[in-house]
């Protein structure tokens, strides 16, 4: 009778077949230029049933309990996870233990290097993930490389998938470059700050104690090329002998130096000191900018065999970035360059505002303090 | 490596900045200019900040997860039953029972993780040529779960030719076979039931399989007849939901209410209950009680999506959010390649996201799988929606042929004729 009812039971469940989620985990592998990353999202819950994460049996699992278990995690999971470059096996090394929240709850996000000897032209995955705890649970596979992304499920039926890796090829390398190019001019605010610190006076010129607007577009114009073609040509300089190895500084020092750039730039805009010939600027302080960009490209990976193609690709990405600005700056600070807007707010609360954030930059950069303890300062 | 940046570090500088636009004379002329490229500005620098990542809690006393737990220490006793089972993982016994008390909590909170460790507890038997009786039981019932319903008929099948007087067995047979629709079939399997099972039990299967092929009242009658005989509360349940189903078919709203309290009034956890009772208000035009009854439990995604119909009703701003919610829930089933929600998809998008061809290919599909009246509802509603009269042809043909009874089937039969 017990299971008669039991079957009742299950019986009346049909209908809502589904509910809450099945159990997955969510890895992502990204094949870079020289190196292989991957991230592995599992759920707290599935963890908790494998190996006990609730130590104080509250029902309720917090940060501080999934720490001491972090050891505990990684093993398990990674014990569990075996990648091999052409029928050799890799290293999983966990590098960084992070959180994050999927629609059925928070999951351990497990982010780890896979060391393999050489880049691989396959790469199998053999997973067995909870698969003795609940056979229902799946893996479900990202892989990315360049740009391209190919998915797949494992399961307890087929844990094993053998993944070719797209040939690498000088145009696919070359436009990868480009992109991180691009994206690092957009996204590294101090180079973007530092070039419209310098920009802000070139529609106006100095007479005297004060800012005059230029007459014609063709003054401001060839002012930007001499300025922007200055930095140009010096972070390429530095640039190529960092990354070809010829130069090397502490990238704490070059961090610093460059927020120091930007705020001596902002400066230089309230209490002009130099306000003829500041394409020089451009190019002294250029020349520090490409390292910075240099140690960018170093953490991407670069390719022994294919270096000339990495650094075409980037430095071109970094000029298409930079002209994008430019082009969008230059317009429309000609066109505003007669109103009170212009040099009140924009010439020098903006580089009052630009010096700030330099300020910011340099005490937290050379300093190494986590910018919330400057932040508590205040 | 470089050293690292936060855009939180640009938050006292917006504070600065909002107060020193208030002050500024030169502002007030150009103050909509100003604003714009200040919000240019912003966009630029806070715009790649927004987007969901994984984090690093800020303090070890952050609360990560809630362990989904039961309140009368079942949890307690599960634990006990897994411990010892790892020590002895081909104890038949200990297994059967593991896996049942694993499906009980599967069933009562509708979570299909549990579905997926019951299969584990069973595994050393599960892939044998010929598991025992217990076992196929069970494999049949997690089947089932899975829309695997001719695997799982496979396997009932099995026992019966072992042992013909299984009364579990038959009552599975008969459920799956009215899931499929074959209904004469499910009413014989209710008719040996009859001398194997308690009387409550043969009278629920058999009205529920009768009333869907064109005997409803009777079925109706012979069910509430039935009823005041057992105290049994899993016994009762049941046979209160199935009259409640019933009556709604018939369109006598005032008995389903009755039979839907009458079942409620158990306190019984039943995410099966709680959906039909919502579809029934839903129905009735009642959404604000569906958001009372519902606004709290949003785990089954069952409960979630009729939470969400009935806040679209209301016009409620939860609704987006909720509806945002849904569609993750089913991207992350399709990821896995499951398609045991096709059901709800359907309805999510005929009644939610307004996408009515989507809706009816997906009715559509879900109707090879599944033949019951929701299953019918939902492809003649889109096929409306759709203004496709041919895509629902054969399920009119279908619906004629059984004789069902449904008041709604009904009403959107004559529309789509009308066309």
């Amino acid at each position: 009778m017990r299971y008669l009812l039991i079957v009742l039971l299950m019986l009346l469940g049909v209908t809502p077949a589904h509910a809450h989620k099945p159990s997955d985990s969510y890895l992502s592998i990204e094949i870079q230029q020289q190196a292989i990353h991957g991230q592995w999202d599992i759920a707290l819950r599935d963890l908790d049933y494998a190996i006990g994460l609730d130590d104080n049996a509250d029902g309720q699992i917090t940060w501080g309990e999934l720490q001491r278990h972090h050891d505990a995690v990684a093993a398990y999971s990674l014990a569990r996870l075996e990648i091999k470059a052409d029928a050799v096996p890799c290293i999983n090394r966990t590098t960084l233990h992070l959180v994050d929240k999927h629609s059925d709850g928070a999951y351990a996000v497990l982010r780890f290097a896979v060391l393999c000897g050489a880049m691989p032209r396959a790469l199998a995955i053999r997973y067995r993930l909870f698969f003795d705890l609940d056979p229902s649970h799946r893996g479900l596979l990202r892989l990315q490389q360049a740009g391209h992304a190919q998915t797949a499920v494992f399961s307890p039926e087929q844990p094993e998938r053998t993944i070719e890796l797209a040939t690498r090829s000088s145009w696919r390398e070359f436009s990868e470059f480009a992109k991180e190019g691009v994206w690092h001019i957009w996204t590294g605010y101090d180079h973007i700050l530092f070039l419209i610190s310098l920009l802000l006076p070139s529609v106006l010129s100095r007479d005297g104690k004060h800012w005059q607007p230029v007459m014609y577009f063709r003054n401001a114009f060839f002012e930007v090329l001499k300025v922007v073609t200055a930095f140009t040509v010096a972070h390429s300089i530095t640039l190529s002998l960092a990354v070809l190895g010829l130069i090397h500084l502490p990238s704490r020092w070059v961090e610093s130096a460059i927020a120091a750039s930007v705020l001596l730039a902002a400066l230089n805009n309230i209490y002009p000191l130099v306000s003829k010939r500041i394409w020089l600027v451009a190019f002294g302080f250029g020349l520090i900018h490409g390292l910075g960009f240099a140690s960018v490209l170093n953490d991407l990976g670069l390719p022994d065999d294919s270096l000339a193609v990495a650094l075409v690709g980037f430095n071109l990405g970094v000029e298409a970035g930079q002209f994008a600005i430019v082009s969008a700056f230059l317009p429309l600070a000609f066109l505003s360059r007669h109103s009170c807007y212009y040099q009140r707010l924009t010439l020098s609360f903006g580089s009052l505002l630009i010096a700030a954030i330099a300020l910011f930059w340099l005490l937290d950069r050379s300093l190494d303090m986590g910018w919330t303890a400057l932040i508590s300062v205040f | 490596m470089r050293i690292g940046r936060n855009n939180g570090f640009f938050k006292p500088l917006r504070l600065l900045l909002s107060v020193t636009t208030l002050s500024n004379p030169c502002l007030n002329k150009n103050r909509p200019y100003f604003l714009a490229v200040a919000g240019l500005l912003g966009l630029l620098v806070f715009g790649n900040a927004s987007q969901a990542a994984p984090y690093l809690p800020s303090s070890a006393n952050e609360v990560l997860e809630r362990l989904p737990t039961l309140a009368n220490g079942s949890d307690q006793e599960l634990r006990k039953l897994r411990l010892s089972l790892n020590n002895d993982p081909q104890n038949l016994a200990l297994a059967i029972r593991t896996t049942n008390t694993l499906i009980e909590k599967a069933r009562a909170d509708a979570d299909p993780r549990y579905y997926g460790y019951a299969e584990a507890a069973v595994r050393y038997w599960w892939k044998q040529p010929q598991p025992p009786s217990a076992v196929l039981m069970l494999r049949a019932t997690i089947r089932q779960h899975r829309h695997d319903f001719d695997g799982a008929l496979a396997d009932v099948h099995e026992v019966l030719a072992e042992e013909p007087r299984n009364a579990q067995a038959w009552l599975t047979q008969a459920v799956i076979q009215g899931v499929k629709g074959d209904y004469g079939l499910a009413l014989n399997s209710c008719m040996v039931l009859k001398r194997l099972s308690s009387r409550l039990i043969a009278a629920t299967c058999a009205a529920n399989a009768a009333s869907l092929s064109g005997k409803a009242k009777p079925a109706y009658q012979l069910l509430k007849d039935t009823l005041p005989g057992t105290t049994e509360v899993q016994e009762q349940l049941w046979a209160l939901t199935a009259l409640a189903e019933i009556a709604a078919r018939l369109g006598d709203s005032g008995a389903a209410e009755t039979h839907y309290l009458q079942a409620l009034a158990f306190k019984q956890r039943d995410v099966y209950l709680l959906s039909a009772y919502t579809d029934f208000l839903l129905d009735q035009n009642r959404p604000d009680q569906v958001v009372a009854l519902l606004k709290d439990d949003t785990r089954a995604d069952g409960l979630l999506l009729r939470l969400a119909l009935a806040e679209q009703m209301l016009g409620s701003a939860n609704s987006a959010q909720h509806i945002e919610e849904l569609k993750a829930r089913m991207a992350a089933y399709r990821l896995r390649g499951d398609n045991i929600h096709q059901r709800e998809e359907a309805r999510i998008n005929l009644a939610l996201l307004k996408q009515p061809k989507e809706a009816l290919r997906l009715a559509l599909l879900n109707w090879e799988v599944q033949r019951e009246p929701w299953d019918a509802r939902l492809v003649l509603e889109a096929a409306l929606a759709a203004d496709d009269f041919n895509a629902a042809k054969p399920v009119i043909a279908w619906l004629a042929r059984s004789k069902m009874e449904d008041k709604v089937l009904q009403q959107l039969m004559e529309k789509l004729e009308q066309r």
